[in-house]
């Protein structure tokens, strides 16, 4: 009986030992989007490798998990900084401040592009956003011209337009829970879809049903939803050339001897079109920091110093070599303004 | 044999009714015995296809692409004062004695762009090799030094022949320049593939050349001490009172129950179980072993008491009955006669629950375990990941590179479940009594 209340004592000690450990840590704590997790580890690795501080652990838990875990509130068992593929919404801001984060830094990392691809064994597509809304929304704009919607029957390519090719549609994408979906839907659904004014209107009359219209992507099989893993439609893409990928411009880019990226709206998906802004279906990246964190966990400072550094997130900085498209001179300089004064979150633009 | 004892048995059994009820029974059985060939058959073909796929994707990552280059260590380039502490020797420009190594290599090479090329075929992990070299042997600051560095992760897919070098320049990731290059290091013999140790002894890296799987194995580690240290004792009691002195009732029978109900819950369901009691409510730390080797045990704790109930179980009640009645207490007839006689069962059956812990990886993606994380964990409570997220974080890596590196770090993990499960089968064949 005496060992049992020795164990139990122990046990007591070594939990008691580890709340204890808690209370300080020696290394920043990232989590956020699986978007930005190629890039923020990379900037992770080299400052652990090249400064004193250990190198800052980084989760991938999704843009909307990140920030939940972020705005849990302030402590050390709570993540420093969080990558989101959008920007933090204001529900996530006013939840932020109801656990007493209030002081937030915002920045801007560069831009992501989201690409259309197929395998390099058949021909190059040529798309519009409209002709690719038609081809996988859920419902269209009936045949007849009326402005009624109906069931989308296109089968192939050339159903949608006859410039296209007479091949079945068979798209692979991410599944709803990922960030290149909302975004992919956001940006080249939604964009297709406002090319009808009638629907365009409805964004006014009837904002939830403009939504579901725009928003919405068939389910009978013509779009395909592959799973969170990108190198698995990479592989897929390869063994069968009559199907096409939707991800992010990163993996085409390590990819370009397999795959090829169409061209949407007449544009290329290429490191200069998506940095330019005129390749449609690009997105910006941003990462929230604690601002009381800062000070009290070690290495924030530098860290924030080694991201907005040129050799990092500058035109021929390392992160472009991952894929990340860098933000023009001018929004760089600002963003870099905002991380030396701390600026603190404005939604205002919302 | 059956030709025999049927002529010696009376007419009446070879009538031509029974004869054919015995040839459609014997059909019947050589059927069955088929069926059980081909499933053996099947089994052992998608064994091997599974074995084959990773290990020919995967061993070419045991190998890696190096390059010698002769770095001139000149306190100018390394922008280096007089002083020689390790802050200022650390802080020093290694890149730079690097790129001006290259440079002296390839002199025609003068455009930016070019050299920029030039510089990319080295792995970014070169100048870090440096400075640890300079670090460890400070009076080696104004010598020349010869090192073989990794090559970038493009360079090394060349050389393994994962990129086709008679596909157009736009195609490929490896440009003609660097092709030529990469031949010019092979003329020279300063480009070769040696044994990659690096794989074996770092942690996780975005830089594929640089990536190891030890930072990994040490939190796997980490996560199963915690486990044996709390699964074996505990399972071992339980499965002990419950076997030994409890009695049997309605509150046992539903105890039993429900310990097999909780070997059939899903793993990920313990890793929200952890989630909440661990991390929300005791406040312990994200991502650490300590917290894996909880859930994991919570996990595995059914298979150890079923293992040694079954153990404790098929010790003969001969033996019980001899210790009591040489007036052994249940407590001596326990630990001196029943417990060592039904411990390799038990062990078998520990092992193999580590095996199965080993190999999880849905309960740690809810406590923070799926993470990149370079540094070695120096304890069950810094931050960790474990063999299968390693795989699971690879595998999602754009880097080409990164296939064979998942495939390699399969293989390590099939190697160190085989290890257990072997031994466990050792453990029962050397010391299983029969009776």
């Amino acid at each position: 009986m005496r060992k049992t209340i020795a164990v139990a004592a122990l046990a007591a000690v070594t939990l008691g030992g580890t709340a204890e450990a808690q209370s300080a840590r020696d290394y920043i704590s990232i989590v956020g989007s699986s978007t930005v997790y190629p890039f923020a580890t990379v900037v992770a690795e080299t400052f652990g490798k090249s400064t004193e501080f250990k190198t800052p652990k980084v989760e991938s838990t999704g843009s909307g998990g990140g920030l939940k875990l972020f705005c849990e509130g302030i402590g050390v068992e709570h993540p420093d900084i969080t990558n989101a593929s959008r920007r933090i919404k204001s529900s996530e801001v006013d939840r932020c401040a109801g656990n007493g984060v209030t002081d937030i830094l915002e920045v801007k990392v560069g831009y992501d592009g989201i690409v259309l691809a197929n395998s390099r064994a058949t021909d190059r597509l040529e798309i519009s956003l409209k002709d690719l809304w038609l081809a996988l929304a859920a419902e269209v704009p009936a045949a007849d011209g009326s402005e009624t919607l109906v069931a989308n029957g296109a089968q192939t390519w050339a159903d949608v337009n006859p410039d296209l090719p007479a091949v079945k549609i068979e798209v692979l994408g991410p599944p709803p829970t990922s960030g290149t979906r909302d975004a992919f839907v956001e940006l080249a659904m939604e964009g297709g879809c406002k090319h009808f004014d009638w629907i365009k209107a409805m964004k006014k009359s009837d904002k939830s049903h403009y939504k579901a219209v725009c928003h919405t992507i068939r389910e009978d099989g013509a779009f395909i939803e592959a799973g969170e893993n990108d190198n698995l439609i990479v592989q897929k893409l390869d063994a069968n050339p009559n199907a096409y990928g939707v991800f992010g411009f990163s993996f085409l880019d390590q990819n370009s001897d397999k795959l090829q990226g169409s061209l949407v709206n007449g544009v290329e998906p290429e490191f200069e079109n998506i940095s330019d802004g005129s390749y449609p279906v690009s997105r910006a990246l941003y990462f929230y920091v604690k601002k009381a964190h800062v000070g009290s966990v070690p290495g924030i400072e530098e860290f924030l110093s080694e991201f907005s550094a040129e050799k990092a997130w500058g035109p021929d900085g390392y992160l472009a070599d991952k894929g990340l498209i860098p933000m023009p001179d001018a929004e760089r300089d600002q963003f870099r303004g905002d991380i030396m004064s701390m600026k603190n979150l404005e939604l205002a633009s919302n | 044999m059956s030709s025999t004892t049927e002529a010696a048995r009376p007419s009446i059994h070879l009538s031509p009714s029974v004869t054919a009820r015995l040839a459609r029974r014997h059909r019947a059985e050589r059927r069955f015995r088929r069926y059980g060939i081909v499933a053996i058959g099947l089994a052992i073909f998608f064994l091997a296809m599974l074995f084959i796929s990773i290990c020919s994707r995967g061993y070419t990552a045991f190998v890696q692409t190096f390059v010698q280059l002769e770095i001139v260590l000149d306190a100018e380039v390394l922008d280096l004062g007089a002083e020689r502490d390790a802050r200022t020797l650390g802080a020093a420009n290694y890149q730079g004695a690097v790129k001006q190594s290259l440079r002296s290599l390839f002199p025609d090479v003068k455009k930016r762009r070019d050299r920029r090329k030039l510089n990319g075929m080295i792995s970014t992990g070169a100048a870090y090799q440096v400075r640890e070299m300079v670090l460890a042997n400070p009076a080696l600051v104004g010598t020349t030094v010869e090192v073989w560095v990794p090559a970038d992760d493009d360079i090394d897919m060349l050389m393994k022949g994962h990129i086709d070098r008679d596909l157009p320049e736009d195609e490929r990731r490896v440009d003609d320049d660097q092709l030529a290059w990469v031949d010019h290091l092979l003329q020279l013999g300063r480009i070769e593939k040696r044994f990659n140790t690096t794989f074996f002894t770092a942690g996780d890296s975005r830089e594929p050349e640089l990536a190891g799987i030890w930072g990994a194995v040490v939190g796997s580690f980490f996560a199963l001490v915690v486990t044996l240290a709390l699964s074996f004792p505990i399972g071992v009691a339980a499965a002990l009172y419950l076997e030994e002195f409890a009695p049997k009732n309605r509150w046992t029978d539903l105890i039993e129950v429900n310990i097999s109900n909780l070997a059939a819950v899903p793993s990920i369901v313990f890793g929200l179980l952890g989630l909440a009691v661990f991390l929300n409510f005791f406040g312990l730390p994200r991502s650490a072993p300590l917290v894996g080797g909880l859930i994991l045990t919570l996990m595995t704790l059914p298979t150890i008491i079923i293992a040694s109930r079954a153990a404790l179980k098929s010790v003969p009640p001969s033996i019980r009955e001899a210790a009591l009645g040489m007036g052994a207490s249940k407590m001596q007839m326990i630990f001196h006669h029943v417990l060592p006689l039904a411990l390799p069962g038990m062990l078998t059956g520990t092992i193999i629950g580590m095996a199965q812990a080993l190999g999880e990886s849905a309960p740690l993606l809810m406590i923070g375990m799926v993470a990149f994380i370079v540094d070695i964990p120096g304890g069950p409570l810094e931050p960790a990941t474990a063999m299968p997220v390693q795989i699971y974080l690879w595998a999602d890596s754009p880097e080409r590179a990164f296939v064979e590196r998942t495939s390699a770090a399969i293989m390590v993990l099939l190697a160190f479940l085989i290890a257990m499960n072997s031994f466990a089968i050792w453990l029962r064949k050397r010391f299983e009594r029969r009776w």
